[in-house]
């Protein structure tokens, strides 16, 4: 019986995404930002954590060159089974990515951005970068327009990007210092050579530190992406941190490195190591100490659709969006409903949290007892902030930290999605190991449902399944997952160290 | 005298934006150099542009059939290096 479950978890409509309705119990992200930044930002996905439940990206294909060689990216972009950045399907020319972009914005009303981000770097393909930018802009002035870059060329694109009307840029920025930046860069291109080690990591660094300000000073906003290399750049990134948002960067994602061998890039071919979650999550944290952190990044490919963690890209290749009619002028007015629509439901989310933070009602954090250790709690929700998807259809779980202080939403962890165990590749079986295995470090996953066979499985790796909240919003059932699990003792342990400790 | 594209190209458009004599072209399986255009840059450049941004060793060969950038110029580690380096990167 459960097989079939699984089966269904190969429908790639139905096993879809976090798209729930709070991955932030860490509101404090918008909350330290200005009225005006949080205006910009409160319908997109990518620098709104509560935006992302409820607005998608897109990303156009139209950069493939880049002036860089980063050691986590191969450059051999063309794949179509992987979800990591720089990786794309097709290319599209400029006219195509317009077509493409019409044809997503008319049939995801919630579509707001339109990103370029590769394959290669955007600014070191300017002409196609700006042509695309430059129609978009004319034809869907109601989609918002931005783009991530490596930051060698960013100095010289500012002015160009401020011609578009582009108020949001992303920079990889992995170090300020040339001595890590060699170990994480072989080579740059630059004023028509190619410049290696030491000192093509300062010009990067200078580069990118000049970009970050550039921007600033005319009031664009910036995020900095980094990735975390454990033992090149993982203890240097809270500097990193410290620097951009004392330069004015207003959001901070450190992302874990993705460095699978079989992806072929250098740190993976050499066996460098990615970062376990707990190490991530410990960096984060001390990172937020200076800066806004975002932690629902999915790590997006170059020509990713939909919603942040679903990729709607199948149904919209060029073959089939050639068949498509689109009348642009009708889908703005449906758009504008929807936004609206959705502006008016966070509204009177944000009201409601005022109010109840105005009236000061003794918080649930009162009730227990300070002395509790923090659990881990994995959420299988396909949207609107409710436990509300099957464990089996799961692609990723949402992982957030119950502890006496509250819940707050901690990051995602994918299910293995090498053999999701369809009929072609590998056993069912693997699927489910795979699922448990993304579960490492939680004591409980929320789900609607769950089949007999996963349900003992989890239960011997230690961790409780539990179906009893299903479609109750997410961070009240984890808040009862965990007053239940002190009820029932256990939690026990924390309260008996610490009375030894005491005694 | 021209260089050529081979086999090992992954077709990233790096090349084709910055060759000064517009010698470059899309093709399949992989982009090519139209040797009747191609000048190695002399003139232009004190080096080849295409071999100058392509990320991949061993792409772009001169008129002797010579990769410009030979195998570990790119990663920065020649091949007699590489166990080493690897014990290395492995050990972080």
């Amino acid at each position: 019986m459960e097989l079939t479950v699984l089966d269904q978890a190969t429908n790639s409509e139905e096993a879809s995404s976090c798209a729930s309705g709070s991955c932030g119990s860490s509101n404090d992200q918008m909350n330290q930002l200005s009225d005006e930044i949080r205006q910009k930002v409160e319908n997109h996905p990518c620098y709104s954590e509560e935006a992302h439940h409820y607005f998608a990206r897109m990303h156009v294909a139209v950069a493939p060159a880049c002036n860089i060689q980063c050691h986590y990216c191969n450059r051999k972009y063309d794949c179509s089974n992987e979800s990591r950045p720089g990786v794309v399907s097709e290319l599209l020319t400029p006219d195509e990515a317009v077509m493409k972009t019409k044809a997503v914005a008319a049939n995801i009303p919630q579509m707001t951005v339109l990103g370029i981000a590769g394959p290669g770097d955007p600014l070191a393909n300017p002409e196609r970068t700006f042509d695309t930018f430059r129609m978009l802009s004319e034809q869907a002035p109601d989609i918002k327009l931005c783009v991530s870059t490596n930051g060698l060329a960013l100095p010289d694109s500012v002015e160009e990007l401020a011609k578009h009307n582009i108020d949001h840029v992303t920079i990889t920025i992995n170090c300020v210092d040339p001595e890590i930046g060699a170990k994480i860069y072989p080579w740059i291109y630059w004023n028509n050579k190619r410049i290696r080690g030491k000192k093509a990591a300062k010009i990067l660094i200078d580069q990118q530190q000049k970009g970050l300000e550039m921007l600033v000073e005319r009031g664009i906003l910036v995020k900095v992406n980094s990735v975390m290399i454990p033992g090149v750049n993982d203890e240097h990134l809270k500097e990193v941190s410290r620097i951009v948002k004392q330069k004015g960067a207003f959001l901070h994602n450190v992302m874990p490195l993705i460095a699978e061998a079989e992806h072929g890039t250098f740190f993976g071919v050499m066996g460098q190591r990615g970062p376990e979650p707990e190490e991530l999550q410990d960096l984060q944290d001390e990172c937020a100490g200076d800066m806004n952190m975002m932690r629902h990044c999915r790590q997006c490919r170059a020509d990713a659709v939909g919603l942040l963690g679903e990729d709607r890209g199948e149904e919209f290749t060029l073959d089939k969006i050639a068949a498509m009619d689109i009348d642009y002028d009708a889908a703005m007015k449906a758009r504008k409903l929807v936004h609206d629509g959705i502006m008016e439901e966070l509204d009177e989310k944000r009201a409601k949290r005022d109010r109840l933070a105005a009236v000061s009602l003794p918080e649930p954090k009162d009730e227990i007892g300070s002395h509790y250790r923090p659990v881990l709690m994995a959420v299988a929700t396909s949207g609107g902030g409710l436990i509300n998807q099957h464990f089996g259809h799961a692609t990723e779980f949402l992982v957030y930290e119950a502890s006496p202080s509250g819940v707050r939403f901690i990051g995602h962890r994918k299910v293995d999605q090498y053999c999701i165990g369809n009929d072609t590749c590998g056993e069912k079986e693997s699927a489910l190991s795979g699922s448990i295995r993304s579960l490492q470090g939680c004591e409980a996953v929320l789900c609607s449902k769950i089949g007999y066979e996963p349900w003992s499985l989890l239960e011997e790796a230690g961790v409780v399944p539990n179906g009893e909240h299903a479609m109750e919003p997410i961070e009240e059932a984890v808040l009862a997952v965990y007053k239940e699990m002190i009820a029932a003792g256990k939690l026990d342990d924390s309260l008996d160290a610490r009375q030894e400790f005491s005694a | 005298m021209a260089l050529e594209i081979v086999d090992s190209c992954v077709n990233c458009w790096a090349c084709y934006d910055v060759c000064p004599s517009n010698a470059i072209y899309s093709s399949s399986p992989h982009f090519k150099i139209n040797p009747r255009k191609c000048t190695e840059c002399e003139g232009d450049y004190h080096h080849p542009q295409c071999a100058s941004i392509c990320p991949i060793e061993e792409a772009i060969l001169d008129a002797g059939g010579a990769p410009l950038n030979p195998l570990g110029s790119l990663t920065g580690i020649p091949p007699e290096k590489m166990e080493e380096a690897m014990r290395e990167i492995q050990a972080r």
